[in-house]
C-alpha cells in the first residue's frame, strides 16, 4: 500500500487546495508545498528503502480493477522508478517555491487552480513511473496530459492556447498508437496464455513471433519518441517549454518526458527483446540524429527557454542511444542521466525564469551584464550551464560519459559522432552565458534585472546541491540502478562485451 | 595527505565563493594560505618520498568508489608518485608565488575575492589533474582546469573580448577533450581498465591498431591543453585574462599538462611507432609556429603567449622521442614553469607601472624605472633563450641533443626554434628596457609593490639556478627514471659540436634582434608595409581566420538554415496537416446548410445506398 | 396470404411519404409525409409478423406508434411556436441553424 499511499498525499492535497475558497491564495500555496515536501520525504524514503541487491520490482501491491479484461491496480517499482519518482517529486516543492507569484503574473487561472493542478500532476507522475500494469499505465499517460493542458493553457506566455493545443495532440496522436499496440498485446496474450491481462510481469514472459512483436514495437515507440521526444517528432517541445511558466517546463521537461524514455526502458526492452535489437540501429541513427541537431537547433535560437528545450532534444538523444545498445554501461548512463537531466534542466529552466521574470522577456538579445548587476544570479546560470554541458565533477557528466563509453563498446561510429556533441553543448551553453552575463549592462538591465532573493535562492540550491553531490558520489544512485540493469540486460539477452587485450586477472579498481 | 594536498586548495575556493562579500576583506589573504599549506604538504610528501628507496615511492591512495557499473569500475584513487610530486611542487609552489604576486596585482579590483577563488579552484583541479590514478578522475582535472582557466581569461567579463576569449578557450578545449574521452573509450574497450597501472601493465597485449588509435587521442587531447597545433588559437586570446593568470595558467602549469598526459601514458606511447612520430611531427610544427608568432607580436603577453606555444612544442616533441625524451620534456617543463612565470610576472610589473598598457611600442628605456623588474626579467631572459648556466640551457640543450640524435630534420627544427626564440625575446627584451623611452603622455613608469616584487624574484633565482639544481643536486633522470623509464643516448659524448653550434645559433639570433630594434628607434606606430611573413605572423598564422572560414561561418549559416528547416519544414508540415485537416473540415461545414429538406434527402440517399450495398452484399 | 402484396404496399406508401417529406415545403405536409412513412413500415411489421406466426413485428409496430405519438406532440408544438413568430410554415425558411 506505500505507493497507493505516496500517491494519495498529493491527491488528498490537490483536492484541499481546489476546495479552498479563491481569495485565500496564500493559504492554498502553502498548503500545496506542505503537502509536497511530505511527499518528497515519503518518496526519497521509500528510494532509499529499496533492495539493491535485487533488480526485481518492489514495493509490489495489486488490486483487481476490471477482472474481465485482466486490467489491475497494480504497482511497483525497481531502482529506476524510484529514484525517478523520488526525482519528480524533489522537484514539485521546488518548482512550487520558484513560481510562488508566477500564478499571478501569467495567464488567466486562478492561484489555487495553479497549485492543485501542480499536485494533480504530482501524482499522475507517481502513477505512471510505479504502474506495472500496462493498461495503468496507459491510464496514467494519457490523463497526465490534462493537468498539464491546463498549466500551459492557463497559465503561460502569449502562445499558449497554441502551445498547449500542439502539445496536447501530439501526445494524443502518440498515444492512440499506443493503444492500439496495447490492445494488440492484449489479444496476442490472450491467444497465447488463454487468458488476457495487462500485467507486465506476466508480459515479459510472453512468447511472440518476430512479425507480431516489430508491429506492436512500433506503437509504443512512437508513443515514446513523441514523449521523449526525438527528433522529427520534437517540435512541440519549444514551443509548450516557451509558453508554460518556468515551472511546468521543469516538470514537462524534467519529468514528463521521461516517461517516454522510461517506457523504452521499462517496457520495450523487455516485452519486445527481438524487435528492439531489430530496431535497435534505426533507432541509435535516429539517436545520433537527435544529438546534433538539438545541439546545432540550440545554438541557433534567440529565446532562452527554446535554447534549453532544444538542449534537451540533445540530451534526449544521449538517453535514447544508451538504452538502444544494451550494454550495462549504456543501459544505466541512460538511467541515471534521466535523473541527471530532470535535476539540471530544472535548474536552468528555473534560473532563465527568474531572468525572464525581472527582465519581462526571455529574448537573449534583450540581456547582457548580468553578472555585474547580479553577479548571484549569473553565478547560478553558470553552475547550471556547465551542468548541462557535462561538467566533470556534475553528475550529468557521469551519466553521458557512461552512455558514451556503454556506446563505444557496442557502436563505435555512433559513439564518436555523440561525442562531437559534447563539443556544440559547451558552444552553445557558453555562448547563451556570453550574450546574457557578459558585457557591460544595457540601460534596462541594469534597471530591471536585480539580485536573485532568497525564495529563489532556495527554490534552486537544492538542486544545483543534488548536481554536485551526485556527480562526485554517483554510486548513491547507481548501486539501485545497476540491478534493474542487469536484469534488463538478461530480458534482451545482452552480455557485455569483454575487453579485447584486458590483463583480465589484474585486480581492477584497487 | 595527498588528498588534503588538492583539499586545502578547494576548501579555501568554497569558502570564498559561497561566503560572498563577508570574505571580501580577508579572502586574499586565505586563499595564499590555502596555497601555501598546500605547497607545505607537498614539501612534507617529498620529503617523506625521499626518505624512501625508488621503488616505494609511489603512494596510492583509494578515497572511494566512484563508478561501478558493469565491468567499468572507476575508484576515486589518488597517487602520487616521481611524477607527480614534481608537479605537485611546480602547481604549489608557483602557484602560491602567484597568489602573493596577485595579492599586489589584483589589490585595485572589485572582484579580487572572486579572482583568489578562482586561483585556488585552477590550484584544487590542477593538483587533482596530476595526482588522479586513472585517465577518467584525470579528466575531471582536465575539464576542472579548463573551467578555471575560462573563468579566469573572462574574468573581466565587462570586456566583450574577454567574455569571448574565455568562450573560445573552453570551446577549442572541449576540442581536445574529445580526444582524452575517446581516448578513456578505448581503453576500456581494449583493456578493460583505465587506471594507470592497470593500462600500463596491459598495454604490452593491445595490437598496433588500438595503441595507435589511443596514442592519437591522446595527442589530440594534448593539443587542446597545451595549444599544439592544430588547436592552439585560443591561447593568444587567452592573454585576455589578468597577468597572473596568464603566468600560472597559460604558461607554468595547465598547458603543460598535455605533456604530462603524454609522459603518464608513456605506456602506450613506447609501443607506437606511429603515435610517437605523429607527436614529433605536432611538437615541431608548434615550436617553429609559435615562435614564428613570437617574432611579430607587438603587445608583450601576446609574445610571451607564443613563445609559451614554442617552448610546449619542445616539450611535446621531446615526450614524443620516447624513453629517451620523457625526462627531458618534464625537465624542460619544470624550468619553464619558473622562467616563464617569472617572465609573465615580469610583464605584468611593466604593465603596472605603464597604466595596463601591452603594447611595446610605448616602452623603451623602462629598466631605469624598474630596476628589478628588469634584472628579474632579464634572468628569465638569460634562461628561456638557453645561455649557460641558467635554467633554460640545460633543459633546452638536452632536447636539442636527443633530437638530433634521433633525427637530423627535427633537430633542425629544435636548432632553428633556438636561434628565432633568441631573436623574438631579445626583440622584447630590447623594446622594453632599452632604446629610448616611448612611453605615452600620462605615464610614469614606477617599480611595483613588494609583494609582487619577491615573487619575481623568487622565480628569477629558479630561472638562474633552476636547471643546474635539479640536473646535479636533484639528479632528475635518476629520480623519474622508475616512472618513465630512461633511455640514455647510444653515442653519449659523441656530438661534441653540438653545444657550441647551439650558443652561435642563438648567439646569432640575439644579434640580429639586438641591430634591429637595440641600434635603431623602434617606431611608436607598427608599420604597416611590411612583409607578407610578418602579416602572417601578426595574425597569428592565420589560426582564427583559417577556424573563422572552416568551422564558424559554415557552422552558422547550417544552424541558421537548421532553425529554418525546422520552423518552416518539420513544423511547418505538421502545421501544413492540421492546416488541411481544418481546410476540409471547413469545406465539410458548408453541407450543414440548414435546409431540413436537404437532409432529409441525403438521409433517403444514404438509407438506399445502404440498403442496396446489402442488398448486393447478399448476393 | 400473399405477404409479399403487402409488403409492395408498404414499399409504395413508404415512396409516397418519402417523396413528400423531400419536395414538400409547408411543414404539416411534411410532418404528414412523415407520419406515413412511419405506418408504411408498421404495415411492414405488421406483415412480417403474419408470416412468422410470432409477436414480435407487431411488438414493434406498437412501438412505432408510440414513439410517433410522441413525436407528434414535441413536433406539432414546434410548428406551431415557428409559425407563431415568422407567420409561415415554410420549412424552407427556417434555416436559421446551419454551419
Amino acid at each position: 500500500m506505500q505507493l497507493t499511499t505516496l500517491m494519495l498525499i498529493p491527491l488528498v492535497g490537490a483536492i484541499a487546495v481546489f476546495l479552498l475558497p479563491a481569495a485565500k491564495e496564500t493559504l492554498a500555496k502553502q498548503v500545496a508545498l506542505a503537502v509536497s515536501i511530505v511527499t518528497a520525504i515519503d518518496a526519497i524514503r521509500l528510494a532509499l528503502s529499496l533492495d539493491n541487491s535485487s533488480g526485481a520490482i518492489q514495493f509490489v501491491e495489486k488490486h483487481e480493477w476490471i477482472p474481465a479484461f485482466g486490467i489491475s491496480w497494480s504497482l511497483g517499482i525497481d531502482g529506476i522508478a524510484g529514484l525517478l519518482i523520488a526525482m519528480a517529486t524533489i522537484l514539485v516543492p521546488l518548482i512550487i517555491v520558484a513560481g510562488w507569484w508566477d500564478a499571478e503574473n501569467s495567464g488567466r487561472g486562478t492561484v489555487k487552480g495553479f497549485f492543485a493542478l501542480i499536485l494533480a500532476l504530482e501524482v499522475c507522475m507517481i502513477g505512471v513511473f510505479a504502474a506495472t500494469d500496462l493498461f495503468l499505465f496507459y491510464v496514467f499517460f494519457e490523463v497526465m496530459l490534462l493537468p498539464v493542458y491546463f498549466l500551459i493553457g492557463r497559465f503561460g506566455g502569449a502562445q499558449r492556447s497554441y502551445a498547449a493545443m500542439k502539445f496536447l495532440l501530439y501526445s494524443l496522436v502518440g498515444g492512440l498508437f499506443m493503444l492500439a499496440s496495447l490492445i494488440g498485446l492484449y489479444v496476442v496474450s490472450a491467444r497465447t496464455l488463454g487468458q488476457g491481462t495487462f500485467d507486465f510481469v506476466t508480459l515479459t514472459g510472453l512468447h511472440m513471433d518476430a512479425g507480431t512483436q516489430k508491429t506492436l514495437f512500433l506503437g509504443f515507440f512512437f508513443a515514446f519518441a513523441v514523449k521523449a521526444p526525438m527528433v522529427p517528432f520534437h517540435t512541440w517541445l519549444p514551443d509548450a517549454a516557451a509558453e508554460a511558466t518556468p515551472g511546468t517546463s521543469t516538470l514537462l521537461v524534467g519529468v514528463l518526458d521521461k516517461v517516454g524514455t522510461f517506457g523504452m526502458i521499462r517496457y520495450l526492452l523487455p516485452i519486445f527483446p527481438d524487435a528492439s535489437h531489430y530496431y535497435a540501429p534505426i533507432i541509435i541513427v535516429l539517436a545520433c540524429i537527435s544529438i546534433f541537431y538539438g545541439a546545432l537547433l540550440a545554438i541557433g535560437q534567440t529565446d532562452m527557454m527554446r535554447l534549453i528545450a532544444f538542449s534537451s532534444v540533445s540530451h534526449f538523444g544521449f538517453i535514447v542511444l544508451g538504452i538502444f545498445v544494451f550494454s550495462s554501461q549504456g543501459l544505466a548512463g541512460s538511467s541515471f542521466y534521466m535523473i541527471n537531466h530532470g535535476f539540471s534542466t530544472g535548474a536552468l529552466f528555473l534560473v532563465v525564469g527568474y531572468l525572464a521574470s525581472r527582465r519581462g522577456s526571455k529574448k537573449i538579445s534583450d540581456f547582457g551584464g548580468v553578472s555585474k548587476v547580479a553577479p548571484v544570479l549569473a553565478g547560478v546560470l553558470l553552475i547550471s550551464g556547465l551542468s548541462s554541458l557535462a561538467l566533470p565533477g556534475m553528475s550529468s557528466f557521469v551519466s553521458e560519459f557512461l552512455v558514451l563509453i556503454g556506446t563505444f563498446s557496442e557502436n563505435r561510429v555512433a559513439a564518436n559522432i555523440a561525442t562531437v556533441g559534447i563539443v556544440l553543448a559547451a558552444f552553445y551553453i557558453l555562448w547563451m552565458y556570453q550574450r546574457v552575463a557578459t558585457g557591460e549592462p544595457s540601460e534596462e538591465v541594469n534597471s530591471t534585472v536585480s539580485e536573485i532573493n532568497k525564495r529563489e535562492l532556495v527554490a534552486i540550491v537544492p538542486i544545483l546541491a543534488a548536481i554536485i553531490a551526485l556527480g562526485i558520489f554517483p554510486q548513491a544512485a547507481l548501486k539501485y540502478i545497476n540491478p534493474a540493469v542487469s536484469d534488463l540486460q538478461k530480458y534482451v539477452s545482452v552480455v557485455d562485451p569483454t575487453p579485447a587485450f584486458g590483463a583480465l586477472t589484474e585486480g581492477i579498481g584497487s | 595527505m595527498t588528498a588534503a594536498l588538492i583539499g586545502l586548495p578547494l576548501f579555501g575556493a568554497t569558502v570564498l565563493l559561497l561566503g560572498g562579500r563577508r570574505t571580501n576583506a580577508w579572502g586574499h589573504y586565505f586563499a595564499v594560505a590555502m596555497s601555501a599549506s598546500s605547497f607545505f604538504v607537498g614539501v612534507a610528501t617529498f620529503m617523506s618520498m625521499l626518505g624512501r628507496s625508488a621503488e616505494d615511492r609511489t603512494i596510492e591512495t583509494h578515497l572511494f568508489d566512484w563508478i561501478a557499473v558493469g565491468s567499468f569500475q572507476v575508484p576515486f584513487g589518488l597517487q602520487i608518485d616521481q611524477l607527480s610530486i614534481a608537479f605537485v611542487l611546480l602547481i604549489t609552489g608557483v602557484g602560491t608565488l602567484i597568489h602573493i604576486y596577485s595579492i599586489g596585482y589584483m589589490a585595485h579590483d572589485e572582484n579580487r575575492r572572486k579572482f583568489f577563488a578562482y586561483l585556488n579552484l585552477f590550484v584544487a583541479a590542477m593538483l587533482l589533474l596530476v595526482l588522479a590514478n586513472n585517465y577518467f578522475l584525470l579528466y575531471v582535472g582536465w575539464e576542472g582546469v579548463g573551467l578555471a582557466s575560462y573563468l579566469l581569461i573572462s574574468f573581466w567579463q565587462h570586456k566583450p573580448s574577454a567574455a569571448v576569449a574565455g568562450k573560445k578557450a573552453f570551446v577549442v578545449n572541449r576540442v581536445g577533450d574529445v580526444g582524452l574521452s575517446l581516448a578513456v573509450m578505448l581503453m576500456f574497450v581494449t583493456f578493460g581498465t583505465v587506471t594507470f597501472s592497470g593500462v600500463s601493465a596491459a598495454a604490452g597485449n593491445g595490437d598496433a591498431t588500438s595503441l595507435k588509435l589511443i596514442g592519437f587521442a591522446l595527442l589530440l587531447a594534448a593539443c587542446g591543453k597545451s595549444a599544439q597545433f592544430p588547436l592552439q588559437s585560443w591561447l593568444l586570446d587567452a592573454m585576455e585574462g589578468p597577468t597572473p593568470v596568464s603566468a600560472l595558467i597559460h604558461a607554468a602549469t595547465m598547458v603543460t599538462a598535455g605533456v604530462y598526459l603524454i609522459v603518464r601514458a608513456h605506456a602506450i606511447f613506447d609501443l607506437s611507432e606511429t603515435a610517437r612520430t605523429a607527436v614529433v611531427v605536432i611538437g615541431a610544427i608548434t615550436l617553429l609556429l609559435g615562435a614564428f608568432i613570437g617574432t611579430a607580436k607587438d603587445d608583450i603577453k601576446k609574445g610571451l603567449a607564443g613563445s609559451t606555444m614554442s617552448q610546449i612544442g619542445y616539450m611535446i616533441l621531446a615526450a614524443g622521442l620516447g624513453p629517451v625524451g620523457y625526462v627531458f620534456a618534464i625537465f624542460h617543463l619544470l624550468t619553464h614553469g619558473m622562467f616563464k612565470a617569472g617572465l609573465f610576472l615580469g610583464a605584468g610589473s611593466v604593465m603596472h607601472g605603464v597604466n595596463d598598457d601591452v603594447n611595446m611600442r610605448h616602452y623603451g628605456a623602462l629598466r631605469g624605472a624598474m630596476k628589478i623588474t628588469y634584472v628579474t626579467f632579464g634572468l628569465g631572459f638569460l634562461a628561456i633563450i638557453g645561455i649557460p648556466p641558467f635554467a633554460g640551457f640545460w633543459s633546452k640543450d638536452e632536447i636539442i641533443k636527443v633530437a638530433f640524435e634521433q633525427n637530423t630534420l627535427v633537430g633542425l627544427c629544435t636548432l632553428v626554434g633556438a636561434g628565432v626564440t633568441a631573436f623574438y625575446m631579445t626583440r622584447m627584451m630590447t623594446m622594453t628596457f632599452f632604446g629610448e623611452a616611448r612611453w605615452e603622455k600620462d605615464v610614469h613608469p614606477h617599480e611595483s609593490p613588494s609583494t609582487m616584487t619577491i615573487p619575481m624574484i623568487i622565480l628569477a633565482v629558479g630561472s638562474a639556478f633552476g636547471g643546474l639544481l635539479l640536473l646535479f643536486v636533484g639528479d632528475i633522470e635518476a629520480w623519474l627514471e622508475p616512472v618513465t623509464g630512461f633511455a640514455t643516448s647510444t653515442e653519449a659524448g659523441g656530438m661534441a659540436w653540438l653545444m657550441p653550434t647551439t650558443l652561435l645559433v642563438i648567439a646569432a639570433g640575439v644579434a640580429y634582434a639586438w641591430n634591429t630594434y637595440g641600434r635603431r628607434p623602434v617606431p611608436v606606430v607598427a608599420p604597416a608595409e611590411v612583409s607578407l611573413l610578418t602579416r602572417a605572423a601578426r595574425n597569428d598564422a592565420y589560426g582564427d581566420a583559417i577556424n573563422e572560414a572552416i568551422f564558424m561561418r559554415p557552422g552558422l549559416h547550417l544552424t541558421r538554415a537548421l532553425v529554418w528547416f525546422d520552423t518552416k519544414g518539420i513544423d511547418g508540415f505538421i502545421g501544413g496537416f492540421a492546416a488541411l485537416i481544418g481546410g476540409l473540415s471547413a469545406r465539410g461545414r458548408k453541407l450543414q446548410n440548414g435546409y431540413a429538406r436537404s437532409y432529409a434527402l441525403t438521409m433517403l440517399g444514404g438509407a438506399a445506398l445502404i440498403a442496396f450495398v446489402l442488398y448486393l452484399v447478399r448476393l | 396470404m400473399n405477404p409479399n402484396n403487402y409488403l409492395i404496399l408498404a414499399g409504395i406508401l413508404f415512396t409516397i411519404g418519402a417523396f413528400g417529406v423531400v419536395v414538400r415545403r409547408n411543414a404539416i405536409i411534411v410532418f404528414m409525409s412523415v407520419e406515413m412513412m412511419l405506418n408504411a413500415a408498421n404495415l411492414a411489421f405488421a406483415t412480417a409478423a403474419r408470416t412468422t406466426g410470432t409477436l414480435d413485428g407487431q411488438v414493434a409496430a406498437f412501438f412505432v406508434m408510440v414513439v410517433a405519438a410522441a413525436e407528434v406532440v414535441v413536433g406539432l408544438a414546434i410548428i406551431v411556436t415557428i409559425f407563431r413568430t415568422r407567420r409561415s410554415a415554410s420549412i424552407d425558411e427556417a434555416n436559421l441553424l446551419k454551419y
